[in-house]
């Protein structure tokens, strides 16, 4: 979901690198809350592993792919604040050392995917705590959820940057059909990968999912 | 504890450099949104789109993705790992 530069206007593509300043900026800040010696070196693992899982585009449709965003991902894995650093990181790199997401578009392409997909993810996946804390079957299904809900958001980040300065002046319903449709299908390949990934971090280090602490007892996926 | 953060390591590693070779080529959701509505007609070439690595190859030869993707997933952990290790609270700081 990297867009290119000449999507969006010049004012709105710089109105949005200023957005992502201030919210990464805020992330940095609240961050350091939650990391620690353990914590840590396991945020460096979740940005990694983001960035090599958006390399793999599967298909959801003839002639259309998808991949991962890792927001419900990074925020259930490290918590908000790690996990929108997290995804900006692996923006970053793609932008800079792979011409993956354009340069003026960084800030469009932080703010839909590490600032709108990881608070997104994060919010669903808490509201939905009771239900991750009672089990595998449970995490796996608030982290498929919230990664479902992270992944439609996000690409609706890209919809509402078009209607206020988009190039071309295509309809906005339009846009935002296509983008909603198939973001729909995404979703569901972001929801599997995140669900699978979380219970299989939970069921080696439960410790180390930001959404199960402070559980009251320990989650047993361990069998 | 150590056991888990290389294997972790390792398993992002294999994905970048073996897995990516089976990922799909079509464009993405919203690749595919602005080439249906022509949106994409006014998007403007990357500026480092002739840089060595550019779209996840070596110098535009594809062949070489699992390697574009193994030297990506050093960087992205070298990058996060320096950030989130000096963010990080030390109990012993001061």
């Amino acid at each position: 979901m990297h867009m290119s530069d000449g999507l969006l206007n010049a004012p709105v593509s710089v109105a949005f690198l200023v957005i992502a300043a201030v919210g990464v900026g805020f992330a940095l800040v609240k961050a350091r809350a939650d990391l620690d010696d353990r914590t840590a070196p396991m945020a460096g693992l979740v940005a990694t592993f983001i960035f090599a899982v958006q390399m793999i585009n599967f298909p959801i449709l003839p002639g259309a792919s998808g991949h991962l965003l890792g927001g419900a991902l990074a925020a259930i894995l490290v918590g908000p604040y790690v996990g929108a650093l997290c995804v900006t990181i692996v923006l970053v790199v793609q932008a800079l050392l792979f011409a993956d997401g354009g340069l003026t578009a960084l800030g469009a392409n932080v703010t839909n995917m590490a600032l709108i997909g990881t608070a997104t993810g994060f919010v669903v996946a808490v509201a939905l705590r009771r239900l991750a804390e009672r089990g595998k079957g449970g995490l796996a299904a608030v982290a498929f959820v919230s990664a479902f809900v992270n992944t439609v958001v996000a690409a609706t980040g890209f919809v509402v940057e078009y209607a206020i300065g988009g190039a071309g002046g295509v309809e906005i319903g339009k846009v935002a059909l296509l983008m909603w449709g198939l973001h729909a299908l995404i979703g569901i390949g972001e929801g599997l990968i995140t669900a699978a990934t979380v219970t299989s971090v939970a069921a080696i280090r439960p410790d180390l999912v930001y959404l199960l602490r402070g559980s009251r007892k320990p989650l047993e996926v361990r069998s | 504890m150590k056991k888990f953060f290389l294997g972790f390591a390792l398993v992002s590693l294999l994905i970048a450099g073996v897995l990516s070779y089976f990922a799909s080529g079509d464009p993405d959701g919203l690749d595919k949104t602005v080439e249906d509505t022509g949106i994409a007609a006014h998007a403007q070439e990357h500026p480092f789109a002739g840089s060595t690595f550019a779209d996840y190859a070596l110098g535009g030869d594809s062949k070489f993705t699992g390697l574009a993707g193994a030297l990506g997933v050093i960087v992205v952990l070298a990058v996060s790992f320096s950030l989130f290790w000096f963010l990080r609270k030390r109990p012993d700081a001061r």
